[in-house]
């Protein structure tokens, strides 16, 4: 279990230095990053210093230790737009972002799996085949367009909910009901076939034939090992619920750390938007770690084979 | 082989109808899969003949109509689908943003394709170090929403058409590239790349004329399942206005400067929205299907 660990988080470790790397060589790739990072109108002196600080008068191997330097102490530069410390600027963002991500995150697991389940458990029925419905449109429709359907129901013909702005909590149910949707309808499709092909397994004929009820066959044999590829599903569900953040802010005028980035993307903030980067990425590698132990938690198989676990 | 149009197109068919009845017969389709065929082969008959059928220039504009109805909420028949806060022809503008997102998506899943497929190869014909850096590129890619990344690029290069379709061509190529290389790996092990390999055959003929035809079924599989995605990316993107730009026009793009008269003219964001939902959903219907045909892992 140790070296299992112990080699994700060599595997994360791994990631994260391509990630520093990915920004540090796409910031080089545009230009002087003193002049990108202080903007072109910023003093001279303000450039030169920035110039130091960074040792951007170095060669490139030592500017490349200094920036990872730079990083792992938080010093990412200042806004373009007010002039403050960006990771101050991103980090008081991170508390309206989670107050979206986190409850819709609930709602894809506490409606997606349980309707997954029953889906498979009832396959063909009349509730299989709205689930199935259900998560196909859930794919096709962008969260945007979902977003702004949503908007022309309930905010603009029916008048009950605001379309936009953080005014109060009402304002949070129509971007959280966008985010909870795609994602449980993803994961209801996943966690049906998970169930499915468990069901198909000789184990769980064994089990019932043995005499064992029907509801502890399900509770003990299949739900357990149907965890096992839908954990790995939320794993990548994360990313999506990133992303979803980024478009579902934007709609809805939510001042998180989505709307952030857009903005920042738009006005060409690059040191806001390399800190975001980094912070999703670094958030993004950690979960996916967390996702990978789990797994080996969940599937006694995966610790003695650690090292073959890639898929 | 004068008429290269007539030529070709039999080639096509016969093409078509061995790669049908390779993979069972056609009798069975079920009647969603030909409906979702049928839409898809508008959508590209209306992106290749845009400019005949379009009833105006999609930047044409007629201040005196400015939001005018569509037909179906009591509007004229001069504009069936209305026009915009510009007084802009709807329709014109859904057939050239149709035209342009589906030639993105075509090109970015060509790109993506071409560019796993070649790294994946290259992981399994030197194995050792090249293929470690490979999979790290691999896992580095699918730790990070794609849609983060390509906002981080475009933030830093700014936007062209090229460096879009380019950008786009990155999604999903670590999905090419596991399968190219799990596949290519595998396709190694069996005779036949053996006996091309002791006949003398360079890589590049092993590779491109033996393997690659022997897996090229589960690449159309995950091209098909890819190309919605890169629909939904390309207007997600577009849609936050860092996308294509305008005078251009998307699927996208229109749903986004739609969203300003939602209230007022919600008709201008409701066409494209439905282009995009009807055809990324007839796109990954057909890859499922495709799927369920092609993989013999998954029967």
């Amino acid at each position: 279990m140790l070296h299992y660990v112990l080699s994700r988080l060599l595997r994360a470790a791994v990631s994260i230095v391509m990630v520093v790397t990915f920004v540090f060589v796409v910031l080089r790739m545009s230009g002087d990053p003193a002049t990108v990072i202080m903007g072109a109108d910023a003093p001279p002196e303000a450039i030169d210093a920035f110039r130091k600080a960074w040792g951007l008068d170095q060669p490139v191997w030592i500017q490349y230790f200094a920036f990872f330097e730079a990083v792992f102490s938080g010093e990412l530069g200042r806004s373009m737009r007010d002039g403050r410390d960006v990771v101050a600027v991103v980090l008081e963002r991170v508390p309206s972002t989670l107050s979206l991500t986190v409850p819709a995150f609930l709602i894809n697991i506490a409606v997606g799996i349980p309707a997954g389940v029953h889906a498979a458990l009832h396959r063909n029925s009349l509730i299989d085949r709205c689930v199935m419905v259900m998560a196909v449109t859930g794919f096709a429709v962008p969260s945007f367009i979902l977003a702004m359907l949503l908007v022309l129901i309930f905010s603009v013909n029916l008048g009950w909910l605001p379309s936009a702005g953080q005014d109060s909590w009402l304002n949070a149910i129509l971007p959280i009901a966008t985010m909870g949707f795609g994602g449980a309808a993803l994961l209801a499709r996943f966690t049906r076939s998970a169930m499915l092909e468990v069901l198909g397994q000789s184990y769980i004929r064994t089990a019932s034939a043995k005499g064992l009820p029907w509801p502890a066959v399900v509770w003990r044999h299949a739900l357990q090992n149907a965890a096992i590829p839908t954990i790995t599903i939320i794993g990548f569900m994360l990313g999506g619920l990133v992303a979803g953040a980024v478009v579902v802010e934007s709609v809805f005028s939510w001042p998180g750390v989505g709307r952030l980035l857009v903005v920042s993307v738009a006005n060409r903030d690059l040191a806001v938007v390399q800190a975001i980067v980094l912070m999703i990425a670094m958030t993004m590698v950690a979960a996916n770690m967390v996702v990978d132990v789990l797994y080996g938690l969940v599937d006694p198989r995966m610790q003695g084979q650690a090292r073959g676990a890639r898929r | 082989m004068v008429d290269t149009t007539s030529s070709s197109a039999t080639t096509g068919g016969s093409l078509m109808a061995r790669f049908l009845s390779r993979f069972g017969s056609t009798n069975r389709m079920p009647i969603l899969i030909v409906i979702a065929i049928l839409w898809l082969v508008l959508m590209l008959a209306i992106a290749l003949s845009a400019d005949l059928i379009s009833p105006y220039r999609f930047t044409q504009m007629d201040l005196r109509n400015r939001l005018s109805l569509p037909v179906f909420m009591g509007g004229s028949w001069a504009h069936v689908l209305g026009t915009d806060e510009l007084g802009r022809d709807v329709l014109s503008r859904l057939i050239t943003s149709i035209r342009m997102s589906l030639l993105i998506a075509f090109g970015a899943t060509i790109i993506g394709a071409v560019i796993g497929v070649t790294l994946g190869f290259v992981a399994a014909h030197f194995r050792g170090l090249i293929e470690q850096a490979v999979l790290a590129l691999v896992d580095f890619s699918a730790a990070i929403p794609f849609l983060v990344l390509a906002l981080a690029v475009l933030a830093f290069f700014g936007n062209s058409l090229v460096l879009f379709v380019c950008l786009l061509g990155f999604h999903a190529w670590e999905r090419y590239a596991r399968i190219a290389r799990g596949l290519a790996i595998s396709g190694k092990m069996h005779g036949y790349a053996a006996a091309v390999h002791q006949l003398g055959a360079s890589p590049w003929r092993l590779y491109g004329r033996h393997i690659l035809p022997n897996i090229a079924s589960t690449l159309i599989v995950s091209m098909t399942l890819a190309f919605p995605e890169i629909i939904l990316l390309e207007s997600g993107l577009s849609f936050l206005g860092l996308g294509i730009q305008p005078p251009d026009t998307s699927l996208g793009n229109m749903v986004g400067f739609g969203r300003e008269y939602l209230s007022s003219a919600p008709w201008i964001m409701l066409a494209p929205a439905f282009v995009i939902t009807v055809t990324a959903l007839c796109v990954s219907l057909l890859g499922d299907w495709l799927r369920d045909r092609l993989d013999p892992t998954l029967s």
